[in-house]
């Protein structure tokens, strides 16, 4: 579908996908971890956003209630737990910063190219509109490994599993009418128990290895060097 | 008629390589003469005068020149009759093996790279007696220097007009013969015998790969002659082993990254006319080459072939450009900008190669006529700056940046020949060079009419690439001119040179700079011309070209593009005397008054607080730090009781090519590896090499069995 | 008859330049609580500056003295090509978009030799800095003008418009992107803050005031007005290019009148944007530039990728 032919409802959602892509990648090259958690909520004050539009574009309307359950979770409550978490560590002045940030923003366009490459035949098979987005679902979630992979802190570490969790979410809203509603309850209910658990379970790491660098973790290691 | 000015440049020069042997043969010829024309003494006069031990080195040296002068203008004469023809010319040589003639064609795309080479001879033999007269007074003969121009000049030629493998071979290999003893012309100089020798090794490592290549085509045909490969049908793998054979070959005598150390180092150590025929028309030949082989030899091509000279093409420009910013040797500078071009022109090949293999062939014929226009382009803006720093070399004695500055003043002719060099390299409009670009990068842009989404995002990238090199470029060129022309004067040389005294070595460059005008401000006659090349070479030509007339440029469609360079430099022109008149001369005729520079109040303002090069590159230097090997060092000398005051304070900086550390060192280790492991066959004891005698006799008797 | 048309629309692009500085400057003081000059202060500024005499330093040669004029007459030549208030004009062929950069490098490297032609450090260091700017912001616009090219399937200026125009109220992801991506490519070649200040001359905070340190009298007066073309042409690409509606598509006088009020309403709206930017932020350090022109090359990329990925059809 030529993007003149749609609707303008169906262009907002590609332009939001868009906008998406976009947040992960400024996580990429973000090393105030403040401020990534702040771009973590934008990513998903805008999923929500845009499951609000393809309730409407898809005519279902219980993805309205999704919309509501992504921008409670995702968009505000996780990140101020994750902020309050942050600022009581004391994490907040430190800055981290990446060695090579012009080789991880190459490899993160040739994630975006290959997500590309590799949705291309499930892009074919379907009449569905907005399916063109399922590229970018990939993409954000491949980019959310690389965000686990490049960075050192804990904290940027759950930020990236949330934001491949975003990923799959934004996957599975645009190329099914949404997941069904159990489904859904229950993987929010588990994401939100996964960052109270962090949040215990950093306590208990930087009281032991005192730090939260997980490079520090191989210091745990059992074999004898 | 075309093949015979074609010959009579190729003999022509031949003559003047003979004819430089006679340089130091003065007395023989005096009395050679005498005694043959004692019978007319008017002649014998004249021949008296000229073989006199004032006038002959003079005579002597014009006459070589004007040798290589006839060769250059019949060498254009040639390929102006064959353009204007559209003719095929084929003939056959009685030299070669005698199963194997040599067999000669002269088409349109031959015809093309002579005009280049033309070109550029005319300019070199106008510059040359000036130039060279300074090295008659030194210690190497220029016997030496004229018989290998010479012989460099035919071995060119007759690259282009070789039609069967072992020819073009022969040619090939005389081309690099003879300009390594021109690149080794000043050997005193270790650097120099050192830059030879890697010029040799890599030329014939080239010219191996090379024949491998013929050596695949000519496994399958049955023969060497280019008729029988063309008509020979290869599989997508031989066909690929072909390709990247002739693009290691080609590319390694072109200076293609990571092939291209033997160019920095060889450029600067020949004399300046040699460099500028090296740079601006040996690499050319081997682009030649490179055509020939994958576009008319081979009979289909592949995207991903495309796809690797695209890549190769891209690093190239960028590597050569961000190198060539960091060199303060002018010669140097100039060596890695012929880096950036060679790669500037593969981009072309690399996109032509991807369009034509997914059959959009007028978009494959833009971008070789891309390729082709760029490679005229630069044959003439980088021999106009390597006439131009022969020039500055003979008068200053100078060869680095650092130590020039205020040329403008002490040889503002000169000075105005080397501007326009420097904008046309830059890729600014209404110059040549832009011309060239803009027509890559529309090639770049119809990228739309691709199927393949993942090629259709690497070109947009590529094209990205492209537009940092050329903006890289205008900064390079903007610090070498600026250094060395503009500012106060950082050496005492330069401060006391002349204008460059002899006229040749002035109309030599201000001929190449007329054509970088002209082809700039008229490119469509031009491109016109490309696509007879393109016609016979590919079948398909650009229609629409002319389509809104001789003074516009239209590639694809009038409504994709166009661009018209001679209502630009008109809207320039009138709006340059426009405001010339409304602000100056209407307006008072108010005079600019001359005082000292501001100096905020400090005074004592001298050459040594200017910018000097290094210190304008580093901002470059800082940013693309990891490309280059960069060592830079402080050496601080302490004194005093706790060593606290420092005495002297040294600064080291030395940037040099990280593909000696990632290419050729570990190449080198591994050869020097394998032929260690090899020679523990040489054991020196007796009774092993009897006992090879012992099995080699076994063997052979059971094989005979 | 368009031609005249074209001659005196270029008129007014470069006579009404100076209004868009005044405008510009009283946005920012009214957003620093200051009083502003008139609106038409610029024009006596540029005036004053023509009736003075110029002051040349000795060491400076003829590029020096021609600079102000090439500057000068490649912007206009510019202002020439772009559809200010009517598309369809001949002059939108003589020339697309590669060759409007390509017009821009021409003034820019002139201005760059005339700032090292004095032999001073100002200069020198002037014209490393904005070669430096410069280059890292090449990839960005070309890369704008690549997604642009892409849409429209053309880099005429006036074809491009056209077809915005045609497929009427389209919201493309890749538009935007490029449009972002051109915003801060924009604020860096015109040497606005963050990039640069247009009102210090302190050595280490200076880019183009460096290079044409040594300028006086009319020659100032010509870069001056130069400059202020230049940030007019950036805006009027930034708002035809992407929001082209108003323009005039014939050339009747009342369409042509609805073309120049429109114009003028989006570039007022657009100027107090840039206004917010230049009170809000701080001027970065020199080698921070390359963060942000590579935070605007990534924009245009994301915008390329999503073009190939969202729009088209497979």
């Amino acid at each position: 579908m030529e993007i003149t032919q749609l609707s303008h409802y169906q262009q907002a959602i590609l332009l939001l996908a868009a906008l998406i892509a976009l947040t992960s990648f400024l996580m990429l090259g973000q090393s105030r971890l403040l401020r990534l958690v702040f771009i973590f909520a934008v990513q998903g004050i805008l999923l929500s956003i845009t499951t609000a539009l393809a309730a409407d574009v898809l005519d279902s309307p219980h993805l309205y209630i999704s919309a509501l359950l992504t921008l409670s979770l995702k968009g505000i409550f996780i990140p101020i737990m994750l902020q309050r978490l942050v600022i009581n560590m004391g994490l907040h002045r430190d800055m981290e910063t990446l060695r090579n940030p012009a080789r991880v923003m190459m490899a993160g366009t040739g994630l975006m190219v290959f997500s590309y490459y590799v949705c291309l035949p499930i892009v074919k098979l379907s009449p569905l509109i907005t399916l063109n987005t399922i590229a970018i679902s990939m993409a954000v979630v491949l980019l959310g490994m690389l965000l686990m992979i490049t960075r050192r802190q804990a904290v940027a570490h759950v930020v990236g599993f949330m934001s491949i969790e975003n990923g799959l979410f934004f996957a599975a809203v645009v190329s099914t009418y949404g997941m069904p509603m159990v489904v859904e309850l229950g993987i929010a209910f588990d994401v939100l128990v996964a960052a109270v658990l962090f949040g215990v379970f950093f306590f208990h790491i930087r009281s032991s290895i005192d730090s939260l660098d997980v490079d520090q973790l191989n210091r745990l290691s059992e074999v004898e060097k | 008629m075309s093949l015979f000015f074609a010959y009579l440049s190729v003999v022509a020069a031949l003559v003047s390589g003979l004819a430089a042997l006679a340089t130091d043969k003065r007395s023989e010829l005096d009395r050679l003469a005498t005694s043959l024309l004692r019978r007319w003494p008017k002649l014998h006069a004249r021949a008296q005068c000229v073989f006199s031990a004032t006038h002959y080195a003079e005579y002597h040296r014009n006459s070589l020149f004007i040798l290589l002068g006839v060769s250059g203008v019949s060498a254009v004469l040639a390929s102006a009759m064959a353009l204007f023809s559209g003719s095929v010319v084929t003939d056959t040589l009685p030299f070669g093996l005698p199963w194997l003639h040599w067999h000669i064609r002269f088409d349109a795309l031959s015809a093309f790279f002579y005009l280049i080479i033309g070109l550029v001879l005319v300019a070199v033999s106008l510059f040359g007696p000036g130039y060279v007269r300074e090295f008659e007074h030194g210690k190497h003969s220029l016997s030496v220097l004229g018989f290998f121009t010479g012989l460099f000049v035919a071995g060119m030629e007759l690259v282009l007009l070789a039609d069967d493998a072992f020819f073009f071979v022969i040619a090939w290999e005389l081309m690099s013969v003879s300009s390594y003893f021109l690149v080794a012309f000043q050997h005193e100089q270790a650097s120099n015998r050192r830059a030879a020798f890697l010029y040799l090794l890599m030329a014939v490592i080239g010219a191996i790969s090379i024949i491998l290549a013929y050596g695949v085509l000519a496994g399958f045909s049955g023969g060497l002659t280019f008729d029988q490969f063309r008509s020979v049908k290869l599989t997508p793998v031989w066909a690929s082993v072909a390709f990247v054979l002739a693009l290691i070959g080609f590319g390694m005598k072109a200076g293609l990254v990571p092939f291209h150390a033997w160019l920095p180092e060889a450029h600067p150590a020949a004399p300046s006319h040699i460099s500028a025929l090296m740079s601006g028309v040996m690499l050319k030949v081997a682009v030649y080459g490179f055509i020939r082989f994958t576009f008319d030899l081979l009979d289909e091509v592949y995207w991903q072939w495309g796809l690797v000279a695209l890549l190769l093409g891209t690093a190239s420009a960028v590597l050569g450009i961000l190198y060539a910013m960091q060199q303060q040797n002018l010669k140097r500078l100039l060596a890695y900008s012929s880096v950036e071009n060679i790669g500037i022109i593969f981009i072309a090949l690399g996109l032509a190669l991807i369009f034509f293999s997914s059959g959009q062939a007028r978009l494959g014929t833009l971008g070789i006529i891309a390729a082709l226009m760029h490679c005229l382009n630069h044959a003439l803006f980088k021999s106009l700056l390597f006439l131009g720093a022969g020039a500055i070399l003979h008068n200053t004695h100078e060869q680095s940046l650092e130590n020039m500055g205020g040329l403008i003043h002490r040889m503002p002719k000169l000075s105005g020949i080397f501007l326009i060099g420097c904008l046309s390299i830059s890729a600014l409009p209404p110059f040549n060079g832009f011309v060239s670009e803009w027509l890559i990068f529309q090639t770049a842009l119809q990228t739309g009419n691709l199927d393949s989404g993942v090629i259709r995002s690497l070109i947009p990238t590529a094209s990205a690439v492209l537009a940092l090199t050329s903006a890289l470029a205008a900064g390079c060129f903007v610090n070498v001119y600026g250094v060395a022309f503009l500012g106060l004067p950082r050496s005492k040389h330069v401060a006391s040179c002349h204008e460059v005294s002899h006229q040749g070595m002035l109309v030599g460059p201000a001929f190449l700079a007329v054509f970088c005008v002209l082809f700039g401000v008229f490119p469509t006659p031009l491109i016109e011309t490309l696509n007879v090349v393109t016609g016979q070479l590919v079948g398909s030509t650009l229609p629409q070209v002319s389509a809104l007339g001789w003074l516009w440029v239209s590639p694809v469609a009038k409504e994709v593009a166009s661009y018209s360079p001679f209502l630009v430099l008109l809207g320039i022109l009138v709006t340059v005397s426009a405001c010339y008149q409304v602000f100056y001369l209407r307006s008072g005729r108010l005079e600019s008054r001359r005082a000292d520079t501001w100096d905020c109040g400090f005074g004592g303002l001298n050459a040594r607080m200017q910018y000097t090069s290094t210190g304008f590159v580093m901002p470059f230097r800082r940013i693309f730090q990891p490309v280059f090997d960069i060592d830079e060092r402080i050496e601080e000398q302490k004194s005093g009781p706790d060593g606290f005051h420092t005495q002297r304070l040294r600064y080291h900086l030395h940037v040099s090519d990280i593909s000696w550390g990632y290419v050729y060192q570990p190449v080198a280790r591994s050869v020097l590896g394998l032929s260690r492991w090899v020679s523990r066959i040489q054991t020196g004891n007796i009774r092993t090499y009897l006992a090879y005698s012992f099995f080699t006799l076994l063997i052979l008797l059971w094989g005979i069995s | 008859m368009a031609w005249l048309l074209a001659l005196l629309q270029t008129l007014l692009f470069i006579a009404s330049a100076p209004i868009l500085a005044g405008w510009l400057k009283k946005v920012k003081c009214r957003l620093q609580n200051r009083r502003a000059p008139s609106l038409f202060q610029p024009y006596r500024d540029l005036r004053k500056l023509w009736r003075k005499e110029p002051v040349v330093a000795h060491p400076a040669s003829w590029i020096f003295k021609a600079t102000p004029y090439i500057v000068l007459s490649t912007t206009v030549l510019t202002a020439s090509i772009i559809p200010l208030i009517a598309v369809n004009l001949p002059t939108a062929k003589v020339a697309d978009v590669v060759v409007l950069i390509g017009f821009f490098a021409l003034g820019r490297f002139f201005l760059a030799l005339a700032g090292m032609d004095i032999g001073t450090a100002f200069g020198g260091m002037g014209s490393s800095r904005e070669m430096m700017v410069s280059s890292l912001a090449e990839p960005a616009m070309l890369m704008a003008v690549f997604t642009l090219a892409m849409s429209a399937s053309t880099t005429n200026l006036s074809e491009a418009m056209k077809y915005v125009l045609d497929t009427g109220l389209v919201l493309r992801p890749s538009f935007v992107f490029a449009m972002l991506g051109l915003m801060l490519v924009a604020v860096a070649e015109t040497g606005r803050i963050p990039v640069d200040n247009p009102t210090t001359h302190l050595e280490l905070t200076m880019i183009h005031e460096a290079m044409i340190l040594e300028y006086s009298g009319r020659h100032l007066g010509l870069i001056e007005w130069a400059s202020q073309i230049k940030l007019m042409i950036y805006g009027v690409l930034i708002v035809n290019i992407f929001f082209p509606w108003g323009i005039a598509q014939d050339f009747s006088l009342r369409s042509l009148g609805v073309g120049a009020l429109s114009l003028g309403l989006k570039l007022i709206g657009l100027t107090v944007l840039l206004g917010l930017s230049e009170v809000i932020l701080a001027k970065m350090r020199v080698f921070r530039v390359q963060e942000y022109l590579s935070f605007a090359y990534l924009l245009t990329l994301l915008g390329m990728l999503s073009h190939i990925i969202l729009e088209i059809q497979h």
